[in-house]
């Protein structure tokens, strides 16, 4: 069982592994030696210095940065609120509007990519980064809905009502007492959310390619393809797109293995 | 204690998710649905009705594009279905074994690849496959296969297949940690009363556990689906627009951006574009009817 497992992790390591060894390596080694680690003989940064040089790299980061984390913000509080006032309230049409919010999650918004450039076109927003972010925050909405109501049901409602009596409004009872006793879902929802955002691919494409709003994978995507030949900058540029999410990954992995396992997505 | 409270709190806290929701998604996708009625003739948006549809299934050359498409994608379906979903049913069968050192590092090593992006796995696939880099010939000659080497990605009748399996490499991590948690929520007696009878290993797998988690197998299922008919990212990043080698990997992804934004001297045609985005939203609500009406209410759901 260990044997099979070990296979696959190193099929699942095995390409990240060669691309970034081979990043740090002088041109002639990484045809003759593919598979060598770098060494004395064989060391260089000509690929970083290439990518550092020519892209656009800190800008593209810093727009990726932004476009993940406003989204990421608004999805969480736009959720939150959206999630309270259907899990604590009765009111007509709730069922209705619980629905309509749930729909989103098996209907992909690429489907409505049309309209939507033809939308951010007569507002002005083709080009901007609040483009991106206005199109996150109605993809991820679906899902931070259906779970965080899910977990706001937990939520005593002794607790709430001593709070009423003692003359809370709704917007303190939300603020203060709910949404710091579903912090673990919020965290959930982040990080189901942020792969997706920080690596798509298709709205950048389609309603960001300026070269002042390109996000880090659009980014990497146009440099190696101008750079196709130059395999020291194509290898580097992969090595610094991987490093990013990597990291996210490390400091969220527990999290989001948590999130799944708890059975968050069911 | 209940006062005549206002309840105008409700639609405040509504109000911004229903809006930014209806306005940049519901609203667009059924503006895409209606655009596909119009088209552009002479500068000028006319209603057409079902013209765009009649040439799309109609026309010679957008018809063997449209049929092209959407039979790779299922064949891009069908690798997932076959190859991901049973790989990631076994890595979790594995990893939820109850005395297995080293599970969490298993876990998020091989859950690493689905936390990339496309570009990083497309070009990263590209070059160890390459010919020229040579990693792929040199590590099949090690074991004595080097004549089955082919550059995989450039030849028409295996491009698209290992492109599902690219992809099949990438989120195969996904129906593993949704099975893993399906696995961990069967309750210790279950197995126990199993093991009493004579059941245990193998076949407790199969009789006991597979039953258990078949609902989290039909989850999976739709996941996968959905998220093939709406693949695009991997093929664009590995193959371009065109999805060479002559459009042996076009899906209906790619199909549908090379109509609607154009490429090279092809001008974008946003109402094509539409339609196919509506045959597209169709698939997908047919798939999602199939799996809500036929499958999910067949399938028994044990609560413990």
């Amino acid at each position: 069982m260990h044997g099979a497992l070990i296979l696959y992790t190193l099929i699942a390591l095995f390409p990240v592994f060669v691309i970034v060894i081979n990043s740090f390596k002088k041109r002639k080694s990484i045809f003759r030696e593919p598979l060598s680690l770098p060494d004395a003989g064989s060391f260089s940064l000509v690929g970083y210095e290439t990518v550092l040089k020519q892209g656009e790299f800190f800008s593209y980061f810093q727009n990726s940065m932004i476009v993940t984390v406003v989204s990421l913000f608004f999805i969480l509080l736009f959720g939150a609120m959206a999630a309270f006032a259907l899990s604590e309230y009765r009111f007509p049409g709730n069922k209705w509007m619980g629905l309509y919010l749930a729909l989103g999650i098996m209907i992909p918004i690429r489907i409505g990519t049309v309209a939507i450039l033809e939308l951010m076109v007569s507002t002005g927003l083709v080009n901007t980064l609040t483009a991106l972010i206005l199109v996150y925050i109605a993809q991820g909405l679906p899902l931070a809905v259906f779970i965080l109501s899910e977990f706001m049901h937990q939520v005593s409602d002794d607790l709430k009502n001593a709070a009423r009596v003692d003359g809370l409004s709704e917007y303190t009872i939300f603020f203060r007492i709910v949404l710091p006793l579903v912090r673990p879902a919020m965290a959930t929802v982040a990080v189901f959310n942020m792969i997706p955002i920080w690596n798509d691919l298709w709205f950048p494409l389609i309603l960001a390619p300026a070269e002042a709003t390109k996000t880090l994978t659009l980014g990497s995507q146009v440099f190696i393809g101008q750079y196709v030949t130059n395999w020291n900058a194509v290898l580097s540029a992969l090595s610094m797109a991987i490093l990013p999410v990597l990291i996210l990954y490390v400091i969220f992995s527990r999290q989001l293995i948590r999130g799944i396992t708890s059975g968050a997505v069911k | 204690m209940q006062r005549a409270r206002s309840r105008w709190h409700i639609a405040v806290f509504l109000a911004p998710a229903v809006l930014v929701y209806t306005a940049v998604m519901i609203f667009p996708l059924f503006n895409t649905l209606r655009l596909a009625l119009y088209s552009r003739i002479d500068q000028e948006r006319v209603f057409v009705g079902l013209q765009n549809f009649k040439t799309l299934f109609g026309d010679a050359v957008w018809s063997e594009q449209f049929w092209n498409a959407l039979g790779n994608n299922l064949w891009f379906f069908f690798i997932h279905m076959l190859v991901q979903n049973p790989i990631g049913i076994a890595l979790a069968a594995m990893l939820s074994h109850p005395k297995l050192r080293f599970a969490a590092l298993y876990r998020s090593s091989i859950f690493i690849p689905t936390i990339l992006s496309f570009v990083i796995v497309g070009f990263a696939w590209k070059l160890i496959l390459s010919p020229i880099w040579g990693i792929a010939p040199d590590m099949l000659d090690a074991v004595g296969l080097k004549s089955l080497f082919a550059p995989w990605l450039g030849k028409e009748e295996y491009a698209l297949t290992t492109l599902a399996l690219i992809s099949v490499w990438q989120f195969v991590g996904i129906p593993m940690m949704l099975i893993y948690a399906a696995l961990l929520s069967i309750p210790e007696e279950v197995l126990e009363a199993g093991e009493v009878d004579g059941i245990t290993g193998l076949s407790a797998f199969w009789k006991i556990k597979l039953p258990l988690i078949l609902p989290s197998i039909g989850i999976i299922s739709i996941l996968t689906f959905v998220g093939n008919f709406n693949a695009f990212d991997l093929i664009y990043a590995t193959q371009g627009a065109l999805a060479g080698p002559d459009y042996s990997t076009d899906i209906l992804g790619t199909f549908m951006y090379r109509t609607f934004f154009g490429f090279q001297l092809q001008l974008g045609d946003p109402h094509m574009g539409s339609a196919i985005a509506s045959a597209m939203f169709l698939i997908i609500l047919i798939g999602v009817c199939i799996y809500l009406f036929g499958i999910q209410t067949r399938l028994r759901r044990y609560q413990f």
